[in-house]
């Protein structure tokens, strides 16, 4: 299975019946894919919409109506729209259910590093420190490993996006969660051993003999 | 009542090193005729305040590629090639502020408060500098209010009170940024006449706008 979409699916299945969901930008979008339509959960998007759906097919766009990546998107029926500061209030305020976010860095402690690099790439934050510090949940979906390079660190050294400890994080390696203790890996990708994983893994992962395979097929 | 005017006019009444508030969001809800035009115009040292600097020519974009813009006000300018060389040259001045705590210094401003207290930022490089304040236990970052000389703004429809309506999320920061600029300027699609806009749907009553620029309709 490609990497991304087994990220995806799985996150997919962290997401709760009638929620107000956040997808960030890249691997988090395309989690809405592997939802159940059924479930009546609304996505928000930080540019003021409540309810995004799917993009429309070429020639049904409106330039109006986008996500917060800029996309064209679409409206599911019970869909409303908002201004910036509505918007996030709906974050801050602890309106938003769940938050999914990539990461430049996550380290043992749960903290996240996702905005900039000094000296290389300053992005900024956008509205990722809103959106961590607000959010009820807030799941990291990433690659494990960037160009070799560990993400899972055993403390960031890139500056942080807040200092509130992620929820969740899930690669396509495997899934890890911080506790007070440190960073538990409580399940491993189908057919990837442990070694495989704490070999990839600069951060101390706490784990028992047996470590349960993710469950894709639900 | 207004007048509309020029686009031509409009750009006379800003001034080289002006402060400069411009809604949108990633080039939607942009007013983008007035962007052009002040990049024509060859405008100086402007402090730009925007959520993003969207692409090379979308946005504020055209801005940059003109070197009008000595300092910027962000949350966001990873997608614009300009913007990340004129920042690595050090021609440009960059303060990055979380998008939440940028909107709500803006309404700040716009509604009379001396401030916000949010918890975005806490512990983090944005705190640097900042006054904590604890309120029942929990730490907030004193954020300080953020005014303009201009707010260019884009409607979806003006009437000629200059009451606004903007459509779906092209709305972003404009309805914040009409109330915290000392100049409001709008870009709308099109001008109706006055009682075309139903009273409920206008998300921006005619008294903060100053000046409607003319459509080309």
């Amino acid at each position: 299975m490609d990497p991304k979409i087994l990220i995806a699916r799985r996150v997919a299945q962290e997401i709760e019946p009638r929620s107000l969901v956040n997808l960030g930008i890249g691997i988090p979008t395309l989690v809405s894919d592997y939802l159940d339509e059924g479930m009546g959960v609304f996505f928000q998007a930080e540019n003021g919409a409540v309810g995004m759906g799917h993009r429309p097919p070429e020639g049904m766009t409106d330039r109006h109506l986008t996500d917060a990546g800029g996309r064209f998107v679409s409206f599911v029926p019970g869909a409303s729209t908002i201004d910036s500061a509505f918007s996030f209030g709906l974050i801050r305020g602890g309106h938003l259910d769940l938050t999914v976010l990539g990461a430049l860095q996550v380290d043992e402690k749960g903290h996240l590093a996702n905005w900039m690099i000094p000296g290389h790439y300053t992005p900024g934050m956008g509205g990722a420190m809103d959106l961590v510090t607000g959010a009820k949940k807030v799941i990291i979906a990433m690659q494990h490993s960037a160009k070799g390079k560990a993400k899972i660190v055993r403390e960031c050294t890139l500056p942080l996006t807040s200092q509130r400890r992620v929820d969740l994080i899930v690669t396509e390696l495997a899934v890890m969660k911080p506790e007070d203790d440190g960073l538990h890996l409580i399940e491993r990708a189908p057919n990837v051993p442990l070694e495989v994983i704490l070999e990839m893994t600069e951060a101390k992962l706490i784990h028992g003999s047996d470590v349960p395979e993710m469950q894709l097929d639900c | 009542m207004h007048l509309a005017i020029s686009i031509d006019e409009a750009v006379g009444l800003i001034p080289d090193g002006a402060t400069v508030m411009l809604s949108g969001f990633m080039g939607v809800g942009v007013p983008d005729g007035i962007v052009h035009a002040l990049a024509d115009a060859g405008k100086k040292n402007l402090t730009l305040i925007s959520n993003d600097t969207a692409r090379d020519t979308t946005g504020p974009g055209p801005l940059f590629a003109a070197h009008c813009v000595r300092k910027l006000i962000c949350s966001h300018m990873g997608l614009n090639t300009i913007v990340q060389a004129q920042f690595a040259s050090g021609e440009l001045e960059v303060e990055l502020v979380p998008q939440g705590t940028l909107v709500e210094r803006i309404r700040a401003a716009g509604v009379g408060l001396g401030g916000i207290l949010t918890p975005t930022g806490v512990g983090t490089k944005v705190a640097e500098g900042k006054e904590i304040v604890e309120v029942d236990g929990k730490s907030f970052l004193l954020e300080k209010p953020l005014t303009a000389d201009f707010a260019l703004i884009a409607a979806r429809s003006c009437d000629y009170v200059g009451n606004l309506a903007y459509m779906l999320t092209a709305t972003n920061f404009n309805p914040i940024m009409a109330l915290a600029g000392k100049t409001v300027i709008c870009e709308p699609e099109e001008i109706v006449p006055v009682g075309m806009i139903p009273p409920d749907l206008v998300k921006t009553p005619g008294v903060l706008v100053d000046h409607v620029i003319k459509t080309s309709a």
